[in-house]
């Protein structure tokens, strides 16, 4: 009797749509929260961007942020890591909980730099320094005060694998990541934040300058990710949110209007306004 | 459908727009050439009036009573010495408030006066330099008339030519390279100190020479603080064979100067010491277009290296 119902259950879950509700269940439930978004609010002067947002980012998954140009979704990602304190006139309130801690990394007595130093931040436009593809990769290592010629040089190695860039850099090590081709480069980048070991990593649109090729290899390396780290990534294309992410929230006019799994938000959407974007009737 | 005109009328009225811009080539050509050719004039004047002058004699003799012995040893010593205090005075100066400025000043009404006092400081005459040098290094602080007042001179001159050559480079830095930098937990000083600086090093260090190649030819304000017109000996030497292998004593040291020793032989009656002077100003000028050629240079070979 037990042995004949094992068999079926294994026969169900080889079945795809048994598979993919599985699949959701065991992401709901078995993943822990790695920052908690609160109450959040946000002003640019007195502009508020970013409205009451309550937001779960499950650690070890990738968490989507969608929406219309102008919606707030990279306002809200650039307060992960406190970027908006580098602009004068701007204010947080309410907390972005980062767990175990409990730290609230937008609290005014919480140092910017030491949050950077714990969530790394990739951006829209490839960013690599003027410097050696080593030195770019070394270089969050070295503000950390490492200095060891071998360690380092590990270190990078292991962060260059980790970006799907080793075999194609390891022989350009010495020269200018400028001499990358784009995708290389956001690739590079890549590294570069990885090389610190980050408990986060923001995702600032990081295809939309690259050619389909580059961003199918960034969208595979992403999906890679989320063994090691936490990812939160803002996209215009919804596509790409579909491909990667577990979780999509939908931002809307600075608030956050909706968020589930990705497979539900994508097949069947609570709220009105999310099936409106995403079938492509506005934004 | 039918068009606004037919197409004759269209190519009647294109190519009169066409030579109104080739009008504009063959002017702006003009203009360009009548400028260049000045100056090239100028300088040929100057080296075929002192072309019987030029020769080792001239610049390892000091100057003389007798023209055809006269030299500018003294001079083109004096001047480089005055160039040395000025480019170490004023780079590091100029460069520290470039950043100030341009990195750390929050933007409000404090700043703002600072920064057109910066520009206004550009425009202020140089003689006016002279006389607050006079009054402050060489009376006030005990300097004398020595190479190290003229040397503070010139720097105080040069330096809103340096400030706004440093805010214009730290500015042409994307922001995004700042933003990368901010985002690996890098503090301020680690964004200016790694990237900032050192990418803008190409546009600052263009900004000191252009700065330089205006002050070696400055004449009002080291006259105002007392420069010598005939001198028959050097500063000491800044290297000695001995131990500490510096030596300090060029500073105090009294000068002359290039344009001054110029000055100097035009203002004389005799035909032989004007040769002097035309060969003394073509070297002179040599001198600051070679000094402008190396800033072209060096910006060549930085915006090789780094191409947004």
């Amino acid at each position: 009797m037990n042995t004949s119902m094992n068999t079926t259950l294994a026969e169900k879950a080889a079945t795809p749509t048994f598979s993919i509700a599985m699949e959701e269940r065991k992401v709901a439930a078995a993943s822990s929260a790695k920052a908690i978004a609160e109450k959040l609010d946000f002003w640019y002067g007195t502009n508020q961007a970013l409205k009451n947002i309550n937001l779960r980012i499950a650690e070890n998954h990738v968490t989507a942020l969608i929406g219309p140009s102008g919606c707030g979704k990279s306002t809200f990602l650039r307060c992960f890591n406190r970027m908006h304190d580098l602009q004068a006139d701007t204010k947080y309130s309410g907390s972005i909980m980062l767990h175990p801690e409990n730290i609230n990394l937008v609290a005014k007595e919480v140092d910017p730099i030491e949050v950077r130093m714990r969530i790394g931040m990739v951006f829209q436009k490839p960013n690599p320094f003027p410097k050696t593809v080593f030195e770019n990769v070394a270089y969050g290592l070295r503000l950390r005060g490492f200095s060891g010629r071998t360690e380092l040089a590990e270190r990078v190695e292991k962060a260059l694998r980790a970006a799907a860039i080793w075999d194609e850099v390891k022989d350009r090590m010495n020269e200018s990541a400028l001499a990358l081709s784009g995708g290389q480069m956001q690739r590079v980048c890549i590294a570069r934040a990885l090389a610190t070991e980050p408990e986060i990593l923001l995702f600032d649109e990081p295809t939309s300058a690259l050619d389909p090729i580059a961003t199918a290899k960034i969208e595979e390396l992403i999906t890679e990710l989320r063994q090691r780290v936490t990812v939160l990534i803002v996209t215009h294309n919804m596509q790409q949110a579909a491909r990667v992410s577990d979780f999509t929230a939908f931002m809307y006019l600075g608030e956050l209007v909706e968020v589930d799994a990705t497979a539900k938000i994508f097949t069947n959407p609570s709220k009105k306004a999310t099936e409106d974007y995403i079938t492509g009737r506005y934004g | 459908m039918a068009a606004v005109m037919t197409i004759e009328e269209l190519r009647h009225g294109l190519s009169r727009r066409k030579h109104l811009d080739k009008l504009f080539v063959v002017v702006g050509l003009l203009i360009l050439m009548s400028c260049l050719g000045l100056l090239a004039l100028l300088f040929l004047d100057l080296v075929r009036d002192g072309a019987s002058r030029f020769g080792w004699d001239f610049l390892t003799q000091f100057p003389s009573r007798k023209a055809e012995r006269a030299g500018i040893l003294s001079a083109w010593v004096g001047t480089s010495m005055i160039m040395l205090v000025t480019a170490v005075v004023s780079l590091p100066v100029g460069v520290a408030a470039g950043i100030y400025l341009e990195e750390y000043a929050p933007k409000n009404w404090f700043t703002g006066i600072i920064e057109i006092n910066v520009t206004n400081l550009a425009g202020v005459p140089s003689i006016v330099y002279g006389l607050l040098a006079l009054g402050l290094f060489v009376y006030q602080f005990g300097f004398g008339q020595s190479v190290l007042s003229a040397g503070l001179t010139l720097a105080l001159l040069i330096l809103p030519i340096i400030i706004v050559g440093t805010r214009e480079s730290l500015r042409a830095v994307p922001k995004a390279i700042r933003e990368a930098a901010y985002g690996l937990g890098a503090t301020r000083w680690e964004v200016t100190k790694d990237h900032v600086l050192p990418y803008s090093t190409g546009g600052i260090l263009t900004g000191l020479i252009l700065g330089l190649s205006r002050a070696i030819g400055e004449t009002a304000p080291i006259i105002t603080i007392g420069a010598l017109s005939f001198i028959a000996f050097l500063p000491g030497s800044p290297v000695t064979g001995e131990f500490p292998f510096l030596n300090w004593d060029w500073l105090w040291s009294e000068f002359t100067a290039m344009p001054i020793q110029i000055f100097n032989w035009v203002s004389r009656p005799d035909q032989a010491f004007q040769q002097n002077a035309a060969a003394a100003a073509a070297i002179l000028l040599g001198m600051t277009l070679a000094m402008n050629a190396i800033a072209i240079y060096i910006r060549y070979r930085f915006r090789k290296k780094i191409n947004w």
